[in-house]
């Protein structure tokens, strides 16, 4: 019988923690920078399924958001290595992640814009992509983005680049009327461009020279950038300590040269890739 | 409650899908589940061992990955497409995903209620002389049936609750997707949650009650 | 051939009926496997090449195994809590007094009626709102999983003590037992016995919804293997899914298997009164895990033959 109550008594206990492990806990930091400089490990959420910008390789992804990332902090931490937790954040997830301090901060492909400015704060941006297209490689039809109209595009659950192509500015930008195709994320959307359910996948240039490397052949981008997509560090809104701190850091690691070794590194010899050379110019943190 | 009423037009929508697809996934499930009761219970070894087998791998798996590899899998690589039109076409991808999924569950609830009727009626049957037809017909079917009604209804309730599930396979139109869309906006809200909840309610309660009292209705005394 | 008690061994006619009939099937099962082949090979599903990821231990190693863990972890304390939840209000649903025992009843109907992905989604987004910033969908998983799963159980334990005949507790009140005692020393252990292959099956419902898991990025088996790895290896979609859902399968083969086996044991085991029950719902839970199917009956798991 005593064995019995210890088990009744055992999962009581089981229950309690497994409630308060929940809690989280340790110290609280008022800021990311804060966390920072007190030494306390820093959630970062980049992309876990971009081949070239943020992939999950064992513990660890790895990419041009991630390498960013790694440096951004560094060079915010004066030179010292940041502890750093790797937390997927895609782009559904990005800005409740934010909201609810899943995260601490995010390098995954985050285009600024004036809707999320609305719920996140953004440093940045780091660099500047371009909205491109990427469709099979046998497929003639698609040469510039007007091409698409009546075609099937992805529509990559919290993603806006589906918006350039079928809404008219201010949110979009060619208002063109293409069908889109639901999908979680844009590595579902370059697995569906297989099939016929998809006949296009547009979005940033840099995502597209990442799948299109990954997919060996399959796919060719049109290479048309036809909008410019600011990358930016996504912050909890109002973090405008960090904000500073990091645009501080973005400044620093283009002019000493690290992000062009980083974007060569990972997007270096890709075609019809235009790759920026300069800093892009910063944005405020008000 | 304003979030509720504010929303409300959009969720209602979301959940005609979930009606929708479980009016679709019954039908289509009880036919496929009775196909296979039958070629599991028929006399020929590779019926019985390919129904068998079905029956086994598809209750083991997640339906998640039943859903995601129909839309993933099947549509999009393999050019298994029901509809031009997008959303048309992962709806019956869902449709479809989810009556495979459900008739593993519905063979075996008709198994079990087969199992039920006693060794003993069927040595009755036979021992005043009724064939096989006779026996199975006149004597386990009719038996069999009332005792399938409940184990019925259950399958048929979880599998109005795991219609919530069609975003795993790309359908993003019903109550569930619906739902987190909106929390992305509001954050949870409790009057939304408990609106779902209450209409998915609406819709499996009735069942239980009308199968449990028609169980206990037809329900053998033994 | 073995007879059955639903007709005579066939006969020379039947005979031929039924080679035929054998003939016939061994066509038709081969056509669909090949019709399946043929569309597979026809999209280039059997190269080498989208196979040859599966070989390297890196795969492993990065991907399918850490996702795995993430799996098992989430099913396991889910397990645990569940069982816990499922003791505590099966037994308050018992209890005399009304004011715990309808509570606990609507908790556990109230849970049990909602589809377990709008629990775990709201668990998602709620959790935050009340404990702050942190990430929470290892716990949405675990407590939706729990609520879920533990209400199921609690039927199950309320099943189980009904399970044990009347003159069990008669019995023991008679020799002048209090209601705890009774409880404790006479039905509960009966009881445990009987539940034994319910409860195992519904862990197989559990480790099987830990899947849900996937929808809000929770780090788990379908996670890594059909997300991440085939963006990792491109093309290799269809093999992934195939891998991870044998995993999938033998797992839950491997439970489906300890609750049968325990079924067996618990029929055969004189040491209680009761007969094993079936969770509630049974079609969806106990009959899932490929139980109680075996006991009598006509069993055409043992086909009609």
């Amino acid at each position: 019988m005593h064995m019995r109550r210890m088990g009744a008594v055992l999962s009581i206990v089981a229950l309690a923690g497994g409630l308060a492990a929940c809690g989280g806990g340790g110290e609280t930091y008022a800021t990311v920078a804060d966390k920072i400089a007190g030494g306390g490990t820093v959630v970062v959420g980049t992309k876990w399924d971009q081949p070239s910008l943020g992939l999950k390789m064992g513990n660890e992804p790895e990419g041009f958001d991630v390498d960013v990332a790694k440096a951004v902090l560094k060079e915010v931490n004066g030179g010292k290595d940041v502890t750093v937790e790797w937390k997927e954040s895609a782009s559904s997830n990005r800005e409740p992640f934010l909201q609810n301090g899943t995260v601490d901060i995010i390098f995954a492909t985050y285009s600024i814009t004036e809707e999320r400015k609305g719920k996140v704060s953004f440093g940045g941006p780091y660099v500047i992509a371009h909205q491109d297209i990427m469709v099979r490689k046998d497929d003639t039809s698609i040469n510039t983005p007007q091409d698409l109209k009546g075609k099937k595009i992805c529509k990559a659950s919290g993603s806006n680049s589906y918006k350039r192509i079928t809404d008219p500015p201010p949110d979009g930008e060619l208002d063109i009327d293409a069908t889109t195709v639901d999908a979680a994320n844009y590595s579902e959307c370059v697995q569906k461009l297989t099939g016929s359910n998809l006949d296009a996948v547009t979005t940033d240039d840099l995502i597209l020279a990442g799948f299109a490397k990954q997919a060996g052949g399959n796919f060719k981008v049109l290479g048309q950038g036809f909008t410019d997509e600011k990358y930016g560090i996504g912050l909890k809104k109002g973090d405008t300590k960090t904000c500073e701190a990091v645009n501080k850091a973005v400044a620093t690691l283009w002019s000493n040269g690290t992000m062009k070794t980083l974007l060569d590194k990972w997007f270096g010899g890709i075609q019809g890739l235009n790759l920026s050379s300069t800093a892009p110019p910063a944005e405020g943190c008000a | 409650m304003d979030e509720l009423i504010k929303y409300a037009p959009d969720l209602g929508l979301g959940f005609l899908e979930n009606v929708k697809l479980s009016i679709v996934a019954a039908v289509a499930s009880l036919i496929l589940g009775t196909i296979l009761l039958a070629m599991r219970v028929s006399p020929t070894p590779v019926l019985r061992a390919a129904g068998t087998f079905y029956v086994n791998v598809v209750r083991n798996t997640p339906l998640t990955l039943v859903l995601a590899f129909s839309a993933l899998g099947l549509s999009d690589q393999l050019g298994l497409v029901f509809s031009e039109t997008p959303l048309t076409n992962s709806f019956w991808i869902v449709a479809m995903g989810l009556s495979v999924y459900t008739a593993a569950f519905v063979c075996e609830a008709l198994r079990a209620g087969v199992n039920t009727v006693p060794m003993g009626q069927a040595e009755a049957a036979r021992a005043i002389g009724l064939t096989f037809m006779q026996s199975l017909t006149m004597i386990i079917l009719p038996q069999a049936f009332r005792a399938v009604v409940a184990p019925l209804g259950s399958v048929m309730i979880a599998m109005i609750k795991n219609t919530t599930v069609a975003t795993a396979g790309g359908f993003l139109a019903d109550a569930a997707a619906v739902m987190k869309i909106t929390f992305d906006q509001t954050g949870a809200s409790i009057p939304i949650f408990l609106g779902i909840v209450v209409a998915f309610m609406v819709l499996t309660m009735p069942i239980g009650f009308f199968t449990g009292w028609l169980s206990r209705r037809l329900a053998v005394v033994r | 051939m073995s007879t059955s008690v639903l007709f005579d061994a066939p006969g020379p006619r039947g005979r031929i009926r039924n080679h035929a009939l054998t003939v016939i099937s061994v066509i038709a099962v081969g056509a669909v496997l090949y019709a399946v082949y043929r569309g597979f090979d026809n999209k280039g599903q059997f190269e080498g090449k989208i196979w040859q990821p599966f070989l390297q231990w890196e795969t492993w190693d990065f991907y399918i195994i850490p996702g795995l863990i993430g799996t098992l972890q989430a099913a396991a304390v889910a397990a645990v809590l569940a069982l816990a939840f499922g003791a505590i209000f099966g037994l308050a649903r018992l209890s005399d007094h009304a004011w715990i025992r309808v509570p606990a009843g609507v908790v556990v109907e109230v849970f049990r009626a909602i589809p377990l992905l709008l629990l775990i989604f709201f668990i998602f987004y709620l959790a935050p709102m009340v404990g702050g910033g942190g990430d929470y969908a290892f716990m949405a998983v675990v407590v939706g999983l729990m609520l879920y799963n533990g209400s199921v159980l609690a039927e199950v334990v309320r099943a189980g003590v009904h399970a044990v005949p009347r003159g069990q507790s008669e019995a023991a009140y008679a020799v002048g037992m209090r209601k705890n005692q009774v409880m404790r020393l006479v039905l509960l252990p009966q009881a445990v016995t009987s539940m034994m292959p319910a409860i195992v099956s519904q862990l197989v419902v559990l480790l099987k919804d830990t899947a849900l898991g996937y929808i809000i990025a929770y780090v788990d088996l379908l996670n890594t293997g059909f997300k991440i790895l085939p963006a990792r290896f491109f093309g290799s979609l269809i093999p992934a899914a195939i891998v991870i859902g044998i995993i999938y399968v033998a797992l839950n083969m491997a439970l489906s298997y300890l609750a049968t086996w325990l079924e067996r044991r618990s029929r055969r085991s004189r040491k209680t009164a009761a007969r094993p029950v079936a969770a509630p719902g049974a079609a969806e839970v106990g009959v899932a895990a490929g139980q109680g199917t075996e006991g009598g009956g006509l069993a055409p798991d043992k086909p009609l033959e």
